[in-house]
């Protein structure tokens, strides 16, 4: 039996204001992203646009995964398992935004490095990072049980998300690598990057955000109705 | 409390493998033919082919030992055990088992090794230490992810592909480390690699035992 979610939860995941606030946001990236003028850079040139999205993708995912994390925690707390679904429905999405992430790198890397694949950390670290979360998701479908899987998926979320940190931003700093922000290349950060940059910097990693969790949203409603449907069936 | 329970625990699982011998026999047998079979295809190697083979052989072990540790009680006893001590209790006897087990196989191991491809450690105390720092997070990551697996449905397969993903940034760190150890140069990042690793284990540390008792309580 389903137990009903908390309210500042429930209102959110019903709510379609942020979710105008998204459609908003992105199409406001897009146009600015390839109108409005970027600083030029020596071998970046305009492809410095793919900041707009290849990093707010990653931040994205960040973001969702920190979610899932927190919804983890909640669920192992109160064992409601309406929780762990949306854990579970934002990994999902997380994975496609980091496939999406590395596809948009690797667009990025054939243009200014010459290859697709450049046996770079960063690179690597992130593929890995990928990999993490999908070893996740086999092992929720490992089991059958609804709740053994909410609640070993749920610990394993937990122990994967501080892999997931240390991987991402431990090793690249210490590695030399080609990418921006490791070695000795500047850093594209919170000091240097130019205010223009910034005024589509961060409403794009807003709308790809929202955007995320709005198709999550979307599935984890599904789930929700599924589950009731089995539970009125079989009653 | 939780420390005697701990230690009696940990007397236990000592005493039962002292008996046996069965998981030490097995995985020195593992790594004993790990490191032929590493030979016969090389025959002889440079030094970072060295470092980098050593540690890919140690953490395939680590994995079988750690699982191996887990997935061979019976779910009765594993009752028994519940109601007997607290779970802090269980996976802190448990982790430092497999930390003295990992560390026993790994110097037997290290020590064939060195018999059959050469020994070109040019920084003995630096080496000694990082492959006491990688044992003990080997043991620490996977005691976790081997409850994990025993919970979920006891198959080896899915112990492999939770631990591996996991275990990379402690792996990259390590095999940095060890470089430095092995060719003897002199690197500015030394200390950042030592506190990383450390970092790294005392994180998986307290996850573990902060996480365990969840899946416990079955």
């Amino acid at each position: 039996m389903l137990q009903p979610l908390d309210t500042i939860t429930s209102k959110l995941l019903y709510a379609k204001w942020w979710k105008y606030l998204a459609i908003i946001l992105l199409i406001y990236t897009i146009i600015a992203g390839f109108l409005v003028p970027v600083p030029r850079l020596h071998i970046l040139n305009e492809t410095i646009r793919n900041l707009y999205f290849h990093v707010t993708m990653w931040f994205g995912m960040l973001l969702t995964l920190l979610l899932s994390l927190i919804y983890s925690i909640i669920y192992l707390r109160t064992n409601n398992l309406k929780y762990d679904i949306i854990a579970e429905e934002a990994v999902k999405i997380a994975a496609f935004f980091g496939i999406l992430g590395l596809i948009t790198g690797m667009i990025w890397a054939q243009y200014t490095w010459g290859y697709w694949w450049n046996n770079d950390p960063r690179q690597t670290s992130a593929a890995v990072a990928v990999l993490i979360y999908f070893a996740y998701l086999i092992l929720k479908n490992s089991m059958i049980d609804p709740e053994k899987s909410a609640k070993i998926g749920a610990v394993y979320n937990i122990f994967a998300f501080f892999a997931f940190l240390s991987l991402l931003y431990i090793v690249p700093r210490i590695a030399d690598s080609l990418h921006p922000g490791s070695g000795g290349n500047s850093a594209l950060g919170e000091f240097d990057l130019d205010s223009r940059m910034r005024m589509v910097f961060y409403p794009a990693i807003l709308g790809w955000t929202f955007l995320g969790l709005w198709m999550a949203s979307i599935r984890i409603r599904m789930r929700f109705i599924e589950e009731y449907l089995r539970f009125s069936e079989n009653n | 409390m939780i420390l005697k329970e701990t230690l009696a625990l940990l007397q236990k699982e000592l005493q039962l493998e002292w008996r046996q011998k069965y998981a030490l026999n097995g995985l020195l047998l593992y790594i004993g033919s790990t490191v032929f079979v590493v030979y016969l295809a090389f025959l002889q190697i440079k030094p970072t082919t060295w470092v980098t083979l050593l540690w890919i052989i140690l953490l395939f072990t680590a994995v079988n030992a750690v699982a191996k540790s887990f997935l061979q009680e019976r779910a009765e006893r594993q009752l028994f055990y519940y109601t007997l001590a607290s779970p802090q209790a269980i996976i802190l006897s448990k982790m430092i088992y497999n930390i003295l087990l990992l560390l026993l196989i790994a110097v037997l191991g290290i020590s064939i090794y060195s018999l059959v491809l050469g020994n070109p450690v040019q920084n003995y105390s630096l080496f000694a230490l990082t492959v006491f720092l990688g044992s003990t997070g080997f043991s620490l990551s996977f005691t976790l992810i081997a409850a994990i697996t025993a919970k979920a449905s006891n198959n080896a397969t899915l112990m492999t592909v939770l631990s591996f993903p996991v275990i990379i940034p402690l792996l990259i760190m390590l095999i940095r480390l060890s470089k430095v150890a092995v060719l003897g140069v002199e690197d500015l990042n030394l200390n950042n690699y030592l506190i990383t690793i450390i970092a790294i284990n005392v994180m998986a540390f307290v996850l573990s035992l902060l996480l365990f008792p969840y899946l416990w309580r079955d």
